[in-house]
């Protein structure tokens, strides 16, 4: 449809294409207007609208060469990453992780063939918590580790909205721990991106639950000592349906598990490795850097073997239960590598275990993926029920039922 | 047999036992049958903490009191005229309280040496004579006699005994000329799956009655005309269930859909129990994990355009707080309710208190003003409840409404309103008229009651993102200028301050000036009203005013105080309306601050005013 936009532009001379932009506006239809490139009559355009909204101006005739196309066509596959910016200046750091993971998302929204007001964004607190600030969707940056909470009343009282939660690894297992499994036992469809940079970065550089024991930080002078949470065990073991990992740097496949999150019905779970390159630098260098990549990550694929390497020449496999890094050669090659399967809740847990484990490569993409009922199908679905047994009364009814008498 | 039927104008009951003798049953059943003769009545229910403290306990006593009337009353009474004992612990605990002359009924059976150890007892009450001098005492073997009325059902001798209660019903239902027919056809609801148990109670319900009609031991039945309440179809109420039908009712003339969602706690748990029954009316209703996820979720729902409303206790506002500072300076209509108990911590879980004003007035960071109503009878919860969730969506803000215990679990008749005499509940969320230059507003006020524009997820070009961030005024965006923050300060303020220029010019019972008025608010008001009515018949210039608005005052409040020489604020705590009063109209108001878990009596107010203008 963007198509068949810029060619009737091209047919227009700029009052025909303000009218018919500004016709389509006036009749619900918001997308020609907005993908507009002439900001000269996107300008008008919008004050036009303006007035005739408030009765001081006509509207004007549609002109006779305009496509009909346009009114016709559901607006969603016309939206570009445009419409999914905000007029919000983005104040992250420059050269944070963050960067990359709103702008793989803004790449990814407008082909998800959703009207863009059905999406929500609910956010915590910390530097990942701003994001919803950036996306021109709904979005609502709510109070330190509550968002999974907040998301559920979202979610429960209009299910038919698209909900995404923004955390942090301070917000979602320190302060929010609580809310974090919880929402993921009920199985809501939330979608969940875990900003994971091993750091608290807006409250200037404490360690938080998934750093490294022995991180040297403000609050821990002399290293911290608590061991950290591995929030993809944390996440199967509170019953998720859908559990993944990304990486900022990785563009592409961060794109391509944000689509498959937004297609799984139930809570998706998103782990995405993110640098802080000002107080945790580094922290997934080695899952970046060029040179050893290959060697540290390794890229699930469902139904396929369990491979990594430069030369895509090591694999995992199970020894009895204990999975093995090993190389191809003469007495094992790719056919003893452990084949993926996302169904399988073993599988995903060896492969979660595998965090922190410097044994075994960093696994990114899909743990774990299976289908359950969501939360919020089975709640309406015992409304629909009640009202089946028992009419949908009035409250009236209610306010006289059970014993009452009449003075006179 | 003839008997002397004397006509009394009130009557208090206290029905006490362990925790396990069915006392609140027992209450429940008799203050049912009282509303359906036509009594005006109100109950106070008091009941440990612990659900099955050790049997024989002083710990594990629980108790019903009921106070029934052919007059219009408000409390249940402050000592009982009878009091039915079924274990000496019972007795034990409360017959100091017994009015002098009064009545004690109790169930000999449970007189046994190891009760009577338990409770404190050296020699058995009912024969050393002690109480002979005070009391008319009925001592009378209920075990042994539901018994024997239970001979040849296939029950066990532990489950037949556990109908002694009804035995003890059916008694009071014959001194009281009560019928029986109701308790019968509850039994039959109750219990309809096992006959056998019908059956049982059934019979020790009328073994009861039997005894008092064929044993010349009761010489008098008493007789209490109907009360004379003003014409309607009645009903009796508890609070938190009146409460709970006005969530409902607001639901439905709002055409929002509600949004309940909540964490279990004593008092308020049966708010949670009675909107999760009601599935039928659409009601969504959801346990969460805690009580910070109880009310955030609901700020998730109201965000998105639901009714959105939570209900708890002291120690869960505490934990609500943060999240009801994200609702003020978010500008979200939802409903806070707090049924209050005795604090601090865990306090008093199933006694009541009014301790919680000054936590529902500032217990939040920053400068976080919300509107602060209190209910004052258990049918009153109704009214104030749809109130609380009108004025939320008119001005966009969170409410929090004040209970307590004795309101929630107390009952009263109550005349059924009809829905389409409440006031108007019409929403408009925001539409495209609200976008200007192409831009949504999100923070652009309604000029008369300030309240920003609801504009909900799912609505074509409203897309907006709102936070706990600061807000510039009208666009909403993020801003942390010094002047614009002072500016909304102010703002979120006037906002609340405005609700009072829809109040009604305030009610005074009595006099618009005189010697002393007596300020209430919340469940010491029926107390307050008595203790006026009381002083006033002798002559006394008092007058009573009960607030239904904590916050904001009334407008007119500051010009009727000073009409008064005096002013008594009695209250269940230790003094936290009398803060308000004194510092907002700088008014030397006198404190009657009882915090005993328990109802402040209205001869505890009289005496009070005696002694300030006597």
């Amino acid at each position: 449809m963007a198509d068949s936009k810029t060619k009737s532009n091209q047919t227009q001379s700029p009052e025909e294409i303000l009218a018919t932009v500004v016709n389509h506006a006036l009749d619900g239809n918001d997308v020609p207007l907005n993908t507009l490139d002439n900001k000269v009559i996107k300008a008008k355009a919008k004050a036009m609208i303006v007035r005739i909204n408030k009765g001081t101006a006509e509207r004007p005739e549609m002109p006779t060469n305009s496509t009909q196309v346009e009114t016709t066509t559901s607006a969603p596959s016309a939206y570009t990453r445009k419409d999914f910016t905000s007029d919000q200046a983005v104040r992250w750091c420059p050269g944070c992780g963050d960067y990359s993971i709103l702008a793989q998302t803004q790449k990814v929204f407008p082909d998800l063939g959703r009207k863009k007001e059905d999406f929500v964004f609910v956010s915590g607190i910390g530097c990942s918590s701003r994001f919803p600030y950036y996306m021109d969707t709904f979005g609502f940056h709510t109070i330190h580790g509550r968002a999974p909470a907040v998301a559920t009343g979202v979610k429960l009282a209009n299910p038919d909205l698209s909900v995404w939660v923004v955390t942090g690894d301070g917000d979602s297992l320190s302060i929010g721990g609580n809310h974090t499994i919880h929402m993921l036992r009920r199985n809501l469809d939330l979608n969940v991106m875990l900003f994971n940079n091993r750091i608290y970065g807006l409250t200037k550089g404490q360690y938080s639950p998934t750093s490294e024991v022995g991180k040297v930080t403000k609050s821990t002078p002399m290293g911290s000592l608590d061991g950290p949470f591995n929030p993809l065990s944390l996440a199967l073991g509170a019953g998720a349906t859908f559990v993944s990992r990304t990486l900022d740097k990785e563009s592409k496949h961060m794109q391509d598990i944000i689509n498959q999150s937004y297609n799984h019905k139930g809570t998706s779970f998103i782990e995405i490795y993110q640098n802080c390159n000002i107080f945790n630098d580094g922290a997934f260098s080695s899952l970046t850097d060029r040179d050893t990549k290959s060697d540290t990550v390794l890229l699930l694929e469902d139904g396929q073997p369990m491979v990594f390497g430069a030369e895509k020449n090591k694999g995992i496999r199970l020894d009895g239960n204990i999975p093995k890094v090993f190389e191809f050669g003469d007495k094992l090659n790719i056919d003893d590598a452990l084949v993926h399967d996302k169904k399988d809740y073993i599988i995903a847990s060896l492969l979660a275990n595998m965090t922190y484990n410097p044994d075994f490569p960093d696994p990114l993409g899909v743990f774990y993926a299976i289908d359950m009922p969501t939360y919020e199908d089975l709640i309406v679905d015992q409304i629909n029920d009640a009202i089946k047994k028992k009419p949908k009364g009035s409250v009236q009814q209610l306010l006289d039922s059970g014993d009452n008498w009449v003075v006179k | 047999m003839s008997r002397a039927t004397q006509q009394v104008e009130e009557v208090v009951i206290r029905f006490a036992g362990d925790s396990g003798d069915g006392m609140q049953l027992t209450g429940g059943r008799f203050t049912d049958t009282t509303a359906i003769v036509g009594n005006d009545l109100s109950t106070l229910p008091d009941f440990p903490a612990e659900i099955r403290a050790p049997a024989g306990s002083l710990a594990g006593v629980s108790a019903f009191q009921i106070k029934f009337s052919s007059k219009d009353i408000h409390t249940p009474g402050d000592t009982p005229d009878v009091l039915v004992a079924m274990n000496p612990a019972a007795l034990q605990v409360h017959q100091k309280e017994v009015k002098p002359g009064g009545t004690i009924i109790c169930n000999a059976n449970a007189f046994t040496p190891k009760n009577l150890k338990l409770a404190g007892y050296e020699t058995n009450p009912l024969e050393d004579k002690t109480l002979d001098d005070y009391f008319t005492l009925y001592s009378i073997e209920m075990g042994k006699m539901v018994t024997l009325a239970c001979e040849g059902l296939d029950l066990s001798s532990k489950i037949v005994d556990r109908s002694k209660n009804l035995y003890a019903l059916g008694l009071l239902f014959w001194i009281y000329d009560r019928p029986l027919q109701p308790t019968k056809d509850w039994l039959e609801v109750k219990f309809g799956k096992k006959p056998e148990l019908v059956e049982a109670n059934v019979r020790s319900l009328e073994a009861g009655y039997n005894y008092g009609d064929t044993t010349e031991i009761f010489t008098t039945r008493y007789k209490v005309d109907k009360a004379n309440l003003p014409p309607g179809k009645y009903r009796n109420i508890m609070g938190n269930n009146a409460l709970s039908m006005g969530l409902a009712a607001a639901a439905e003339k709002s055409k929002l859909g509600m949004f309940f969602g909540g964490y279990p706690i004593t008092p308020a748990s049966d708010i949670l129990h009675t909107l999760s029954a009601w599935k039928h009316l659409g009601i969504k209703t959801f346990q969460a994990e805690d009580e910070i996820a109880g009310i955030t979720s609901v700020i998730g729902a109201a965000f998105t355009g639901g009714l959105g409303v939570t209900a708890t206790s002291g120690p869960g506002i505490a934990l609500k707080s943060e999240a009801m500072g994200l609702a003020v300076i978010a500008e979200l209509p939802l409903v806070v309710i707090n049924v209050q108990r005795g604090g601090p911590s865990t306090g008093l879980p199933t006694k009541t208190e009014q301790s919680d004003l000054l936590q529902a007035m500032y217990c939040r960071n920053g400068e976080a003003p919300l509107p602060v109503l209190a209910s004052s009878t258990p049918g009153d919860c109704f009214f104030a409840a749809y109130e609380a969730c009108r004025i939320a969506v008119k001005y966009m803000t969170p409410v929090v409404l004040l209970t307590d215990g004795y309101l929630a679990n107390g009952s009263e008749p109550w005349q059924i309103p009809a829905l389409k005499d409440l006031p108007d509940f019409k929403v408009k969320f925001a539409d495209k008229s609200n976008i200007s230059d192409g831009q949504f507003m999100a923070y652009l006020r309604n000029k008369d009651t300030l309240a920003r524009p609801w504009a909900i997820p799912g609505t074509k070009g409203l897309e907006h993102r709102i936070g706990g961030i600061e807000k510039e005024d009208v666009t909403g965006n993020v801003n942390y200028d010094p002047d614009n923050h002072h500016h909304m300060v102010k703002t979120r303020e006037q906002k609340v301050k405005n609700i009072a220029n829809e109040f009604d010019p305030t009610e005074i019972f009595g006099k618009k000036s005189g010697d002393l008025l007596i300020l209430s608010w919340g469940g010491t008001m029926g107390a307050c009203r008595s203790a006026a009515e009381a002083l006033q018949d002798e002559k006394f210039k008092v007058s009573h005013l009960n607030l239904r608005w904590l916050n904001p005052f009334p407008n007119d409040l500051g010009e009727i105080l000073i009409k008064f020489k005096n002013v008594l604020i009695p209250e269940i705590n230790n003094g936290q309306l009398i803060k308000m009063i004194r510092a907002e109209y700088l008014v030397d108001a006198k404190g009657l601050n009882l915090v005993r878990g328990k109802p402040i009596s209205s001869d505890d107010i009289q005496h009070t005013v005696k002694e300030m203008i006597g």
